[in-house]
Order: structure tokens, then C-alpha cells, then sequence
């Protein structure tokens, strides 16, 4: 499977593990990602608000050069601001033909053109659960990552809004959390999985992002999570990096570990730590990495009995999980 | 002889004047369409005195041939059919062209729609002169009536005919009658218990001389038609003598194996794996559950036939198959809930005291699970807030678009239950109120009153993770106040889910069964949405109660009556005529490929080996028209869709289409009419 990559330009510098990791099991899931020559930066998540001309074209020349380049209808973005933006251009270009046209125009001055709807925007999160799928991903997995408590945090970009049919479910994704289940971690019920980790504010307003990010810290320490798994550079910057200034202003000792879902990957199927660029985030994985394996003996209880006084109302079945 | 054909335009008021010039087309009719005696625009053709006007020019005029474009045949066929009859013509020589539904209510040009009435009028003047004489057949009515479904729908229905002294065969799937009504604690708006004003209706089934009551039994097959239909019946296998149980109970007690109910408890509750789903279960008989028996699954236990008094348990019990003879069928299948686990962020199955609108009705059912006490999952806690989430899976593009009709007053139920039997604090969020019905809406006033909050917006979320004070070890509901335009959390102790009302998993393969048709939603379509709400479009089988469409208790029970209202009528009458467009083959011309025999719907055609030819049964036949397009010898024909009559209405609709083709006059064309007259190509385009 080829597809044209946009790594965007936190995988190359604050998300670095993530490209590596991405590069990584790229190979072993049967991924061919080839780098569109000459990308540019996407604008990130204000500029589209601000200079909509301008960040039509900053876009819409990533998306040319895809086209012009033709490696693959494809294009896969892991980073969820990069993602969100190639999209909302390529969508917004084909229901506008004004736009279309005045962003055409720019491009032009470069020699480029781009008719929307030529290309398929996708997240590497998408590429991964619906191209390689769980099943064979299941099937590759030597290191299960049992004994782990995980919390899927899917942030707010990827799943919302649900432009030209996006498969995530923006209410209550589930993607990354069958995902997991597969590598054989066990997935904490993350009731925040799609909410704000406060973005740039970190950056205007300190302490509005240090709340986002705390309640998203406190939500996963309550259900236990030993590590929290994301799919977006700029969740796992805010997490991972404003941690400790999160604990100092609020007086809270969090510790939780913020990886890339690719690095959890890379490592169930049996890749050294560092060669996924574990090891270079801001708290320590490694004391959460060394439960891998360890899972408490069950004891084969005979199939629990209920009581005879347990009052307790059984809860619903649940369906069988696709 | 040439034909002398009546055309009669109606206006329908301004249905179809307003967009048709309806003078200007009957004139037109009059002066260019071979056979057309008599053209007239008529204000209401369907008034008595637009009937008559008909019935006078048959009578004065010497007409053979009526056409009325007016609305579609659906309504008004019948009607012209026997102004004709009354005036001595057969009524099949009438035809009816669709000018409202498929003109005037479907065009704003007004050319280009009277120009389209002009081109359905000559399609009909065209093939009404190829009509046939036709008679309808009268077959006799069976006066057995087979109810499905044991719900209060079908209870009504089955005792309003047995009372009226008709044999009924009442078939219910589960172990016993009573449907969702037996679930549930209380009714709206009177609060009166359901169980005290069902169960004695239920027992009224049990004793009826009439009703055959046919419990644990579903319907594999119907066959026949209007009158008389064979419905093959499976009687599941209950393991268990109907004959020497007393259901006195002492099996149920003794079976040492318990399980969770997901039927009749809505999963919230246990039964054992012998069980009646409730004490006042009719038929008393209990069923052994053999997927969760230890007999069946290990081999040993049987516990049950030990202790059995009057020896009634049989291991060795077998399916039974019954087929019934009946005149007539009722459907009355009712609903499924939601399956509130589709809407994730509600958390249901993930947050323990998220429950559904049925689990709550177990729950305070003083029969239920927790003989009527309102708890959290544990089963002790009593609640001290309960937030009710309305339209869950309703009004939603995502799931049903439509309104369940029921959940606004349940949720007030709910909160009158909560409040008297708990003290706490009740809050519904409602997208909007809709308390239609006789006393609803002073139910509705009498909650306000009680003290219940009503927060208008659709819930966004239910979680658990707290942020603010107060929170911790709730559940938090997060809703858009739309009345102050705000966002707003609830902390609560329980949250009950309003669950919409769908249409049974199987509807679609039951509505197969029975030859009806379901709605894009799935409910079972009714033959007019206003008028005719209990009949479908197959002669005999009728629908009531919440198959049809969401609705409350009072209104299942109106249309249980109803339709067996519709069905004494029918037994009354005794014979029912049958229409007769349908299929006949000619025998010279088949040549016994069998090629139709399968692809009929309604098994209508046999094949006679002694003949070595197949042969269509009159009173099965529906007059489809499969087997006329599949036969390869053009052996089967139509009646009124016969080839030349199919190719006279389509010279009819293409007289204009372009000149110079054989098809350019508006006269017809020639032909022995049974084979389409395909005109050469046009070697110049048209000038």
C-alpha cells in the first residue's frame, strides 16, 4: 500500500518520535510512505482563522504537490492539526468554486493547481486500523502489551468535524481503543478521549490550557491509566511537556507517561524502545514500560457465584465488539 | 365497432385546475383523439354528481369506454368503477389517469403539466378501448381469525372478535401474553397500574371458548389469500406436558440454575433456567430454556422432573408444526426498544447506574427485580437525583428521525414515580414537550407542579469525569440550557435513558411472510396513513398497535378494535370478491419450462404433469406480472396488462414525441396490438 506522507512540521522537530516511530513500522505493517517533496508548513491551527486566503494556498500547495507528484491518491498525515487542515481545504475548495478558483489562482504564481477532491486526506490513524487492519496487526504482535493500562486519547481534531465522511465517530471513537486491545493492553474507559488539551492557549493563556490539561491528567489517573496514548503532536506536547507545571499550579503529583499509539505499536511487535524514540519524552516512560508482561497471576477462580444476599442489578450485556 | 370512449377531467378543487388547464385538455381530448365521444371538465368528479354525470352519458350518449383523470386510483377507482356498473357498463372498462398525484401536485409549469395531462389522457383513451370485460371471482370468508402477536393490540383485538362469538388463534412468540404492557409498573397519565388493568384481560384470554391461545409459537409460513389463508404455525417446544401441568410452580423453585432475564426483566432481573416470565403469565404453563438448562448442557440435574408432582416435564419434547386454517390476519407484533449502547456518549453498559426507560419500568414494577424499590446498581442505594434523557435515538438523523411518541409522558411517569417513592431531585431534558393526548398535558402541569425540572436541551454527555465541586462520584450530565443559552452540568445519582421504539429486528422478514410492506423506518405500512390505518395493501391481513408506528396504550387498544372491527365486517359479509387483473396462461402456447413457477411471489402457479403445462390458481394470484415479463413464449398474459394494451398506452404517451416516426398522429397506429409496432428509424433528424 503506497501513500504520499505529510509529515507536517512537528514530526520534525517537538513530535520527532512520532515520525520515527511512523517510519519505523511503516515496513512491517506493509506501508509505503513516500514523503511529498518540498511540503510546507499547514499553517497550524490559528492561521486558517486569520489570513484565509493565505492559508488556502499554504494548504492548498501541499496538496498540489501531492497531486503533481502522484505517488499514491492517498495522502496520510499523522500529525491531527495537519490533518484537519488538508482536509478542511481540500472539502471547502470543492463547495466553494470561488475559493477553488481564487486558491488555484495563488498557486498558480508557482505553477501548480489543484482540483479538490482528486486526493483522499487520511490520518495515519485511519491508515493504520482500517488499511492494515487489527486482525493483521493482531497477527505480527511478538511483545503483547499485557499488563499495561492505556488511556486512548484521540484529542479534539481528528474526529470532528466530519467533513466528506470521516470514518471516526466524533461522539465516542473507538478506533484507537480496539487498537490497543489488539497490541494486548488493557484500555481504560477515557470518558475525555475527544476533549481539548487546550492547544496554543498554552502559549496566550496559561492557565485555561493548565486546566484542560489537568482535567485530562486527573480523568486518566482516576481510571488508573499507566500510560496515556494519543494520535496528535500537540496533545502529547501539552501532556507530556506542561506535566510538571501542571502539578506545580495545582499542587497535583501526576506522573503519567504521554506516548504515540505508533510507538506502542513498534513495541508489541517487539522494537527496541529507543529506535521508536522512547525515551526522549519529558516523564519517564519507562517506569510504566516495565509493567509490559507483568500481568498479576490470576487465580483460575471457579467461575465467579453470585451471593445469596449480593443485591446487586446485572449490568447491561454488551455486544460483541467489532 | 369502434369504441365510443367518455373522457371526464376533474379539477379537484384546485388541486389539478390550479395547474392544469383542465377545459383546454378536454377539449383538446375531444377534438383529437380517435374514439372520444364525450370530453367534460367537471369541478369534483367524485362528488355524486360528477358519478352521475358518467352514469347519464353511458346512458344517453351510448358510451363503451369511460376515462377519468382525476387523482390516482388508489382513492378513487372504486368509485368510477360503480358509477359505471350502475349505469350498466362493466366497470372494468374504466380507467383512471393520475393527473393530481402525477401531474398538478408534481409540476409548477403549467404548460408543461397540461401538456403532460395531454399525453396520460391519449395514453389512457388509447388502452381503455382494449379493455376487457372482466368479473370478479367471490371466494368465501373463513370466519377464524389468526391474531400475531399477544401484546394489548392483539389481546383487544382477539377478544373483541371472540366476544362477537368468531373463532381466534391468538400466537404469541414469548412464554406468555401481555407483551410490553406486563413490563411495565404504571401507566400515564391515570398512574393506574398496568398489571391491574391487563391482567384481567389476559385472563379473559386464557378462559375465552373462542380464542385458542398458541403461546411459545411463532408463524413460519402463510399461504392463500383473503379469505382463506393456511398459516403454518411452529409450536416451540416448551418440554414441558401442557396436559398434566398444574403450574403450580414447584420446578422453577427447585431448578437450581439462574440467569439473567434479557426479555421480560430488560436484563436488569434473574429468572431461573425453567421459568414463567411473571407470576400472573398466561398460558400458567412455565418453559425450559434449554440453552441454559444443566440438563442440556451437562447431561444431569433434571431436578425439575424430579420434583414435578404430576410428572409434566418432558426432556424428549419436540417442536410441533400446526397449520390453521383462517379468513383473516391481524398483526400486532409491537416494538423493540433502542438499543441505547449506539449512542456512546450516554455511557449505557459502560457508567453502572445508566439505565434504560424498560430497565426502569422492571425496576419499579413491584414485581421486578427490585420488588419496586428505585436503586442503583448495587441495589441498595436510593438515588438522591436522576436526570431523564428524552428522544435517546429519536429525533435523531443518526439513528430514527421520527418521534417515539410515548417517551415525554413516560419521563413524566418516571419523574412522579422517582419523586414519590425516593424524595429526590428529578430533571428531564427534553428537546421539546409533547404531551398530545387526552389528560396529557395536565399531567404534564401537575409535574410542574410536583417540583420536576425540566431543562430544555438534548443531553450532549453522561460521564464521569468530575471537574468541578460537587461532581465527584456522580454522574454528570452536560446539556445546552436552550432557555438561557448556556451550557449547563447536572450532577446526578442515576440517569434513566428514554430509549426510542423501533421496529422489531424481524419486521421486514414478518412483513415478507405476510406479503405486506414496511416503512423506510421498518414499521408495517398501512393501506391509507389517515383513512384506512389498520388494513395494508394486502386484502386479509391487517396491522395494529405499535407495528404500525410508535404509539401509547390507548391508541394500540383503539386499533386492536379496529382492526378486528375490520374483520367482523368481512366475516359478516361472508364472501369477498376478488379482483380479477391477473396472470392466465395459454395452454397452446406453453411450453411447461417451468420458468415461472419459481419467480412467483405468491406461489400462485402450479405445474400440471399431465399436461405437461403450468397453470396460474386465480385466487392466488395478485396480477404482479412477474410471469407475463418472464415467460420466453409470451404464453402468459395480463389482464388489463396484456402486450397490446401495455403498447397502446405507450403510443398513447409518445404521441408527440416525435413526428414522422409512425408515431407522430395521435390516432392510433394499427397492429394487432399484441406485439409492439416498431417503427423504422428516422434516417433524417426531425425538422
Amino acid at each position: 500500500m503506497r501513500y504520499a506522507y505529510y509529515p507536517g512540521c512537528s514530526l520534525t522537530h517537538s513530535a520527532a518520535p512520532y515520525d520515527l516511530s511512523t517510519r519505523a513500522i511503516a515496513g512491517p505493517l506493509g506501508l509505503a510512505l513516500e514523503e511529498i517533496e518540498d511540503w510546507n508548513c499547514c499553517g497550524a491551527t490559528e492561521y486558517i482563522s486569520i489570513n484565509k486566503a493565505a492559508a488556502y494556498a499554504l494548504v492548498g500547495r501541499n496538496l498540489a504537490l501531492a497531486a503533481q507528484q502522484g505517488v499514491s491518491q492517498d495522502v496520510v498525515a499523522p500529525c491531527s492539526a495537519c490533518y484537519l487542515n488538508l482536509r478542511k481545504v481540500d472539502h471547502y475548495m470543492g463547495k466553494y468554486p470561488d475559493l477553488r478558483d481564487q486558491t488555484n489562482q495563488s498557486l498558480a504564481a508557482g505553477g501548480l493547481h489543484y482540483d479538490p477532491g482528486s486526493l483522499r486526506i487520511r490520518h495515519l490513524l485511519n491508515v493504520v486500523v482500517e488499511d492494515v487492519g487489527l486482525e493483521a496487526i493482531k497477527s505480527k504482535v511478538t511483545r503483547p502489551l499485557d499488563g499495561l493500562r492505556v488511556a486512548p486519547y484521540y484529542g479534539c481534531l481528528i474526529a470532528r468535524p466530519q467533513l466528506n465522511g470521516g470514518s471516526i465517530d466524533p461522539e465516542y471513537p473507538t478506533h484507537l481503543d480496539h487498537l490497543l486491545k489488539n497490541l494486548g493492553a488493557e484500555v481504560v474507559d477515557f470518558p475525555l478521549k475527544t476533549h481539548c488539551c487546550g492547544g496554543h492557549m498554552t502559549q496566550i493563556s496559561a492557565d485555561t490550557a493548565y486546566e484542560l490539561i489537568r482535567r485530562l491528567l486527573h480523568n486518566a489517573a482516576e481510571y488508573e491509566a499507566d500510560l496515556i496514548v494519543t494520535a496528535c503532536p500537540m496533545c502529547q506536547l501539552n501532556l507530556d511537556a506542561y506535566q510538571s507545571q501542571v502539578n506545580r499550579h495545582f499542587g497535583t503529583g501526576y506522573h503519567l507517561p504521554v506516548l504515540y499509539f505508533t510507538q506502542m505499536i513498534g513495541l508489541a511487535l517487539g522494537m527496541e524502545p529507543a529506535a521508536l524514540g522512547i525515551g526522549r519524552e519529558v516523564v519517564s516512560a519507562a517506569p510504566a514500560l516495565k509493567k509490559i508482561g507483568k500481568v498479576a497471576p490470576e487465580t483460575p477462580a471457579a467461575p465467579r457465584r453470585r451471593k445469596r444476599d449480593d443485591k446487586a442489578l446485572p449490568m447491561p450485556r454488551q455486544r460483541e465488539e467489532a | 365497432m369502434a369504441e365510443r370512449v367518455g373522457v371526464y377531467v376533474c379539477h379537484c378543487g384546485s388541486n389539478i385546475a390550479g395547474v392544469v388547464d383542465v377545459g383546454g385538455v378536454a377539449q383538446w381530448a375531444k377534438d383529437n383523439l380517435e374514439d372520444v365521444a364525450v370530453a367534460r371538465d367537471y369541478k369534483f368528479m367524485c362528488s355524486s354528481l360528477g358519478q352521475e354525470l358518467i352514469e347519464q352519458d353511458i346512458k344517453e350518449q351510448g358510451l363503451t369506454r369511460v376515462v377519468v383523470a382525476a387523482c390516482s386510483p388508489h382513492l378513487h377507482e372504486k368509485t368510477f368503477r360503480k358509477a359505471c356498473a350502475n349505469a350498466g357498463l362493466n366497470p372494468y372498462l374504466c380507467h383512471m389517469v393520475s393527473l393530481r398525484e402525477q401531474v398538478s401536485w408534481v409540476t409548477t409549469d403549467k404548460t408543461a403539466a397540461s401538456e403532460k395531462a395531454k399525453a396520460m389522457i391519449s395514453a389512457g383513451v388509447r388502452r381503455v378501448v382494449l379493455h376487457e370485460e372482466l368479473e370478479p371471482t367471490e371466494v368465501p370468508v373463513n370466519p377464524t381469525t389468526l391474531v400475531v402477536g399477544g401484546g394489548i393490540a392483539g389481546i383487544q383485538a382477539s377478544l373483541e372478535l371472540a366476544d362477537a362469538g368468531y373463532p381466534v388463534y391468538l400466537v404469541e412468540r414469548e412464554p406468555s401474553i401481555g407483551g410490553h404492557m406486563a413490563q411495565f409498573d404504571k401507566t400515564f397519565p391515570t398512574l393506574d397500574c398496568a398489571a391491574c388493568i391487563l391482567t384481567p384481560k389476559m385472563s379473559d384470554v386464557d378462559g375465552h371458548p373462542n380464542i385458542h391461545l398458541m403461546s411459545y409459537s411463532e408463524v413460519e409460513e402463510v399461504t392463500g389469500y383473503v379469505g382463506s389463508f393456511t398459516a403454518r404455525i411452529r409450536k416451540k417446544a416448551r418440554y414441558i406436558k401442557e396436559a398434566d401441568c398444574t403450574g403450580c410452580g414447584i420446578c422453577i423453585e427447585k431448578c437450581p440454575k439462574k440467569v439473567v432475564d434479557e426479555v421480560f426483566e430488560a436484563g436488569l432481573g434473574y429468572r431461573k433456567a425453567i421459568y414463567r416470565p411473571f407470576p400472573q403469565a398466561i398460558p400458567k404453563f412455565p418453559v425450559l430454556d434449554t440453552a441454559n438448562c444443566t440438563y442440556f448442557e451437562r447431561g444431569t440435574c433434571r431436578a425439575c422432573e424430579k420434583f414435578c408432582p404430576t410428572g409434566a416435564i418432558d426432556f424428549e419434547q419436540a417442536d410441533e408444526y400446526l397449520d390453521l386454517d383462517v379468513g383473516n390476519i391481524i398483526l400486532a407484533t409491537g416494538y423493540d426498544l433502542f438499543d441505547c449502547a449506539k449512542i456512546p456518549q450516554y455511557g449505557y453498559g459502560r457508567l453502572a447506574n445508566v439505565f434504560t426507560s424498560l430497565e426502569f419500568e422492571r425496576m419499579c414494577n413491584a414485581a421486578g427485580p427490585t420488588e419496586g424499590k428505585i436503586v442503583l446498581r448495587d441495589g441498595i442505594t436510593e438515588p438522591k437525583s436522576v436526570a431523564l434523557i428524552h428522544c435517546v435515538g429519536s429525533r435523531d438523523k443518526r439513528h430514527h428521525p421520527y418521534c417515539s411518541a410515548v417517551c415525554c409522558m413516560s419521563a413524566l411517569k418516571f419523574g412522579h414515580l422517582v419523586m414519590e417513592k425516593t424524595g429526590a431531585d428529578v430533571t428531564s431534558f427534553y428537546i421539546d414537550m409533547r404531551p398530545l393526548h387526552k389528560n396529557y398535558e395536565e399531567f404534564y402541569d401537575r409535574l410542574q407542579q410536583e417540583g420536576m425540572h425540566f431543562i430544555r436541551g438534548r443531553a450532549a454527555e453522561v460521564t464521569d469525569a468530575a471537574r468541578l465541586p460537587g461532581e465527584e462520584g456522580k454522574l454528570i450530565v452536560q446539556a445546552e440550557d436552550t432557555l438561557i443559552g448556556r451550557q449547563r452540568r447536572f450532577p446526578v445519582d442515576m440517569v434513566i435513558l428514554l430509549g426510542a421504539l423501533q421496529p422489531r429486528a424481524d419486521a421486514k422478514e414478518t412483513a415478507v411472510r405476510f406479503g405486506i410492506s414496511c416503512s423506510i423506518d421498518g414499521w408495517f405500512t398501512e393501506r391509507h396513513p389517515k383513512l384506512d390505518p389498520v388494513a395494508t395493501m394486502t386484502d386479509g391481513v391487517f396491522i395494529a398497535g405499535t407495528c404500525q408506528g410508535p404509539k401509547d396504550i390507548p391508541d394500540s387498544v383503539s386499533q386492536g378494535a379496529a382492526a378486528s372491527a375490520r374483520v367482523q365486517g368481512m366475516i359478516t359479509t361472508g364472501t369477498v370478491l376478488i379482483e380479477p387483473i391477473i396472470a392466465s396462461i395459454d395452454e397452446a402456447r406453453c411450453s411447461g419450462c417451468r420458468i415461472c413457477n419459481n419467480l412467483c411471489p405468491f406461489n400462485a402457479i402450479d405445474y400440471l404433469e399431465a399436461k405437461g403445462v403450468s397453470s396460474i390458481n386465480a385466487a392466488l394470484c395478485k396480477g404482479c406480472g412477474t410471469c407475463v415479463a418472464a415467460c420466453p413464449a409470451m404464453a402468459i398474459t395480463g389482464a388489463h396488462f396484456n402486450y397490446a394494451q401495455i403498447t397502446a398506452e405507450l403510443e398513447g404517451i409518445l404521441y408527440d414525441a416525435v413526428r414522422g416516426n409512425g408515431f407522430g398522429s395521435p390516432k392510433r397506429s394499427g397492429g394487432d396490438g399484441r406485439h409492439a409496432v416498431i417503427p423504422e428509424p428516422a434516417l433524417e433528424p426531425a425538422s
